[in-house]
């Protein structure tokens, strides 16, 4: 069994971001696997250890060591390959799911393609119905339970997280799966796996290795970024002599400002 | 302004989400004079709610009802929708924000190739959309500008206003053949989540942090042994605490990572950046410590009201009301403060 | 010279920081308070493979090197002292002894097992009127037929309860010379009968971590468990100390960090006098004082790893290491107590615990005291390290990292 797992390299949450230039800034802030990812990356590992199999880690962008291809490789993964992309990727829709979706049919016999449900950065969740919808395989996305598996019958049966409540779906393989935190526990990098990821050589493909199924245009534009406009009231603090009177003083401004 | 709005409708619950009506008020705003707004629903009741869309403003309603619409399916309501697209022209596709219309759209753009952006939380016009939409967890609001038509937004929820209804504005909807087209998948149920508020749509929510994980008059009962057993149970006695004053105010239940990730609570609970992100009127942080990505699940929250034990806990620069004290001492006395009024 | 780490080490020291955030940040305050060892840190360091990081392949471990367990130090300390300690005296102490003194044999039968975290491994030097002078233990080994048997206490064992190899130095031949001859090196397995141990509370700092007096009352210990040969017992335990002194240091490093971190984000938040107290110089000369001793504590104990990798004798630089960063260490937690002010003085902030758990590495591993009558030693040329007759084996990435 093969499959890919599409990985991000994104800004640590935990950075203090700012803006120079209309850009954002990041500073000495550590780029790392996006942090849905390794969900994507643990699923896909315990399918293979069940089933027998491989896990190719792909990554669209990133820098020169992407992060989230190295973190994949700690974590297990068999191979990784980065796929080189356009300055203005973001802005040329559908960019990276064309190249993720070409890339994936060059890799060729792919049974599972896993995403993690949405980056912490764009957050726009596009990527895994797109490239589903590219490949023309079934999106199983906002996975939060792998169901069961059959090699053989060559199908996969989710449990799938919607807003209102859970959805049970089973697809025939070749399927894209995108993954919600429930679904696992990611294991941390091994030091085998960190020694292997160190040394590995990273394969770097370009647009024009890659077949793209679909015209890639600017679609929108980015006007600006903003800092959003930060609360100015100072925080109200309620104090009192015992519970029961800051509790009263509470419901009492909540009616006040007619929030209750 | 937009010529030709075409609202996205989701029945998928058998109701029209709240939402739904918000994205007919956003595109009542930038709606030019003689432009139309044409709204589709797609769904076994969907003939039901044609009424209301109407009443609230919509001009033309298609409908498509085929049993085969029952069980969700993005791959499915896309090919619906793709046909419609084609035929109708929109300059602009407006739909209610949540995961499975988010796929929608996201489909929909590869069918008819154009533009999508999601998440919106301004829509504006100048020739083309002008969407305001968070990223990187919403330190930053980023400005877009469709270079493309039809442009497909996905408005974020509780953010844009629901239009008047008007309960005299009548009309007759449309039906739409249903385009043929094999199931992407099976479909093998669905069990909803039996009569809670959807966080992303509540307008009250109560949160609970590591603050409501210790309630400090319980003793865990002696049959349980290990020490991590023991801690879920004072964690899940605690938690009850945010559902007891949830229910006072009728508002939806959330916690932060720090107890979800100890399977305390299900992740479905999770506000912030890594869970939910959600929009309320009022927020109750209780016992949240307010860290960063627990922010961007909520800052957008009108009122926040934080109670916490410590004083320089973050969640107080965030919060319009803060209260230093202990969770179990005062929320308590605020369910019966609520409760006398 | 390259002073950046490569990305193997940096790895590395991701990895066992997000372990410790994930997964001891979040209760150590409790066992703290406890004074008790969380049981889940020595399966969760074994599973982990952190037992074994910087020991070859072929004898069970991960194959990292020296400079790499010198981060893992900083980044276990910097979560709580308690986990590095188990590195200091399993990795440091025991392992290293046997890696470095022990015959093939020895390796192949005690390393894999610590290596793997099968078994936890300590170090018996200490006596209640024995601390900085080492010399002046009583402990006894008599030859008898096939075994040696041993007598005596050892006090202020790290894991003295819950280490099953110890490295246990004791009197050979009672007439010798010299104060410091006569001494040999054991490995003791604790299950033998006739060694008893137990906890000492009370401690000031360490709380979460497992100290300990061991007892042997005629323990029977095979010949074929002496490490190196008789009379080279205390040789053996003063060459241990440079292992161990390199943990200790690396991990001050890392409480240096953790004192600057905290100090930091508290200094952004409290508002005093209308500005948040970062604004308030004399806040800023502390930060900057830790800002400064945290480089300077790295680069030290970074050369030091450096310096085992390439098989070069470190005694000076690990003395030198464990003394600056340790003072540094209790300074810098102290002005971290100071800079919360009020709240640094209650155990709802992490800075209480740092500082009392800094105190402890100033006393032990050789007292700052004793070092600096160590480094005086060098400087005026009265102390010069001879070569010893077995040395670490220096890191060689092929070396380490085969099979077989």
């Amino acid at each position: 069994m093969k499959i890919v797992v599409c990985v991000k390299e994104t800004i640590d949450t935990a950075a203090s971001l700012s803006l120079q230039d209309g850009s954002v800034f990041w500073g000495d802030a550590s780029l790392i696997i996006n942090p849905w990812d390794e969900f994507a990356v643990e699923t896909a590992l315990l399918l293979t250890e069940e089933h027998g199999g491989e896990v190719v880690a792909l990554s669209a962008g990133g820098g020169e060591k992407n992060e989230a291809l190295k973190h994949a490789l700690a974590m297990g993964c068999k191979e990784a390959i980065q796929l080189s992309a356009p300055e203005d990727m973001q802005e040329k829709t559908p960019v990276v799911p064309s190249m993720l979706a070409a890339a994936v049919q060059k890799i060729g016999d792919v049974d599972l393609v896993f995403f993690g449900r949405q980056s912490t950065d764009e957050e726009t969740g596009l990527t895994p119905p797109q490239t589903a919808r590219l490949l023309n395989w079934p999106a199983l996305t906002q996975t939060a339970k792998v169901i069961a598996h059959d090699p053989q019958g060559q199908t996969i049966e989710v449990e799938r997280l919607f807003e209102n409540g859970r959805q049970q779906a089973k697809a025939a393989l070749p399927a894209v799966v995108s993954v919600v935190k429930e679904i696992c526990e990611p294991r941390y990098p091994s030091f085998m796996g960190i020694r292997k990821a160190a040394r590995a050589i990273i394969p770097k493909w370009e647009l024009s290795d890659l077949e793209l199924s679909s015209t890639v245009d600017s679609a929108w534009r980015s006007l600006r970024l903003d800092v959003p406009a930060s609360r100015t009231k100072k925080v109200e603090m309620i104090s009192g002599e015992s519970a029961a009177d800051i509790a009263g003083t509470l419901v009492k401004r909540l009616l006040e400002e007619k929030v209750l | 302004m937009a010529e030709n709005i075409l609202v996205y409708l989701d029945c998928f619950s058998g109701e029209v989400s709240p939402a739904s009506w918000e994205a007919v008020g956003a595109a009542q705003s930038v709606k030019s004079e003689a432009g139309k707004i044409n709204a589709v629903l797609l769904g076994p009741r969907a003939q039901e709610h044609a009424d209301a869309a109407f009443e609230y403003g919509v001009d033309e309603v298609y409908c498509c009802d085929d049993a085969s619409l029952g069980g969700f399916s993005a791959e499915s309501y896309t090919t619906q929708l793709a046909a419609l697209i084609k035929v109708n022209e929109p300059d602009l596709i407006l739909l209610p924000g949540n995961v499975r219309t988010r796929d929608l759209a996201a489909m929909l753009a590869v069918d008819t190739q154009s533009c999508v952006i999601p998440d919106a939380v301004g829509l504006d016009w100048e020739n083309a959309a002008v969407v305001t939409r968070p990223v990187h967890g919403g330190k930053f609001l980023q400005k877009l500008q469709a270079e493309k038509a039809p442009c497909i937004v996905v408005l974020r929820s509780r953010v844009f206003t629901v239009p008047e209804r008007d309960e005299t504005r009548t009309g007759t909807p449309k039906t739409l053949d249903l385009v043929d087209a094999p199931a992407a998948y099976e479909v093998l149920g669905f069990t909803p989540v039996e009569g809670e508020i959807p966080l992303t749509e509540a307008s009250i929510i109560v949160a609970g942090g590591r603050g409501v994980t210790q309630p400090a008059s319980l003793n865990a009962p002696d049959n349980l042994e290990s020490d991590e057993e023991k801690e879920a149970w004072l964690a899940q006695e605690g938690y009850k605490i945010v559902r007891k004053l949830a229910e006072t105010l009728g508002g939806a239940i959330g916690a932060s990572r720090a107890i979800v990730d100890p399977g305390y609570v299900p992740y479905q609970y999770q506000v912030g950046q890594t869970g939910k992100v959600v929009s309320p009127d009022l927020y109750f942080a209780l016992g949240i410590s307010g860290a960063i990505q627990h922010l961007a699940g909520m800052q957008s929250a009108k009122t926040i009201v934080a109670i916490n034990k410590d004083p320089e806990a973050p969640i107080f620069k965030h919060a319009q009301f803060g209260i230093v004290g202990d969770v179990f001492e005062i929320v308590p006395k605020l369910i019966e403060a609520l409760q006398e009024r | 010279m390259d002073f950046e780490l490569n990305e193997e080490q940096q790895m590395v020291a991701r990895m066992v920081r997000d372990y410790v955030t994930k997964e001891v940040a979040p209760t150590i305050k409790e066992w703290d308070r406890k004074q008790e060892m969380d049981p889940q840190v020595l399966p969760r360091m074994a599973e982990l493979g952190i037992l074994g990081v910087s020991l070859p392949v072929r004898y069970g471990g991960q194959g990292m090197d020296y400079m790499s367990l010198g981060l893992v130090c900083e980044e276990l300390e910097a979560g709580d002292t308690s986990l590095r300690v188990v590195i200091s005296v399993h990795m440091g102490l025991c392992c290293y002894a046997i890696l470095q003194w022990g015959s093939e044999e020895q390796k192949l039968k005690y390393l894999p097992p610590l290596a793997m975290g099968e078994k936890i491994g300590g170090y018996c030097l200490t006596e209640p009127d024995a601390g900085s002078d080492p010399a002046a233990l009583v402990s006894t080994a008599r030859r008898d037929g096939d075994d040696y048997i041993i007598n005596g206490e050892k006090m202020w064992i790290s894991l003295a309860t819950k280490a099953d190899y110890m490295i246990w130095i004791a009197r050979t031949d009672p007439e010798a010379k010299k104060r410091s001859g006569g001494m040999s090196a054991f490995i003791l397995e604790t299950d033998s009968p006739g060694v008893t141990s137990g906890d000492i509370h009370g401690k000031l700092g360490v709380r979460a971590g497992s100290t300990g007096w061991v007892n042997c009352q005629d323990v029977r210990v095979p010949a074929a468990n002496l490490l190196g040969e008789e009379g080279e017992g205390f040789k053996i335990a003063m060459s241990c100390l440079d292992n161990g002194r390199y943990t200790v240091a690396a991990g001050a490093t890392g409480l240096i960090r953790a004192s600057l971190e905290a100090s930091v984000r508290y200094a952004k938040e409290r508002h005093t006098f209308g500005v948040p107290i970062a604004h308030h110089q004399l806040i800023q000369q502390k930060l900057a004082w830790m800002a400064r001793d945290y480089e300077a504590a790295r680069l030290l104990y970074l050369k030091a790893g450096w310096r085992k990798n390439q098989g070069l004798r470190n005694t000076r630089e690990t003395g030198l290491a464990k003394w600056y960063a340790t003072d540094a260490s209790f300074k810098a937690a102290s002005e971290a107590v100071q800079v919360h002010g009020g709240y640094g003085f209650s155990d709802e902030y992490e800075v209480e615990r740092f500082l009392r758990n800094a105190r402890g590495a100033v006393i032990y591993e050789g007292s700052s005291e004793i070092q600096q009558i160590l480094q005086a030693g060098y400087a005026l040329g009265y102390r010069e390290d001879r070569p010893l007759r077995k040395e670490l084996p220096p890191y060689d990435p092929d070396e380490w990292t085969r099979e077989e």
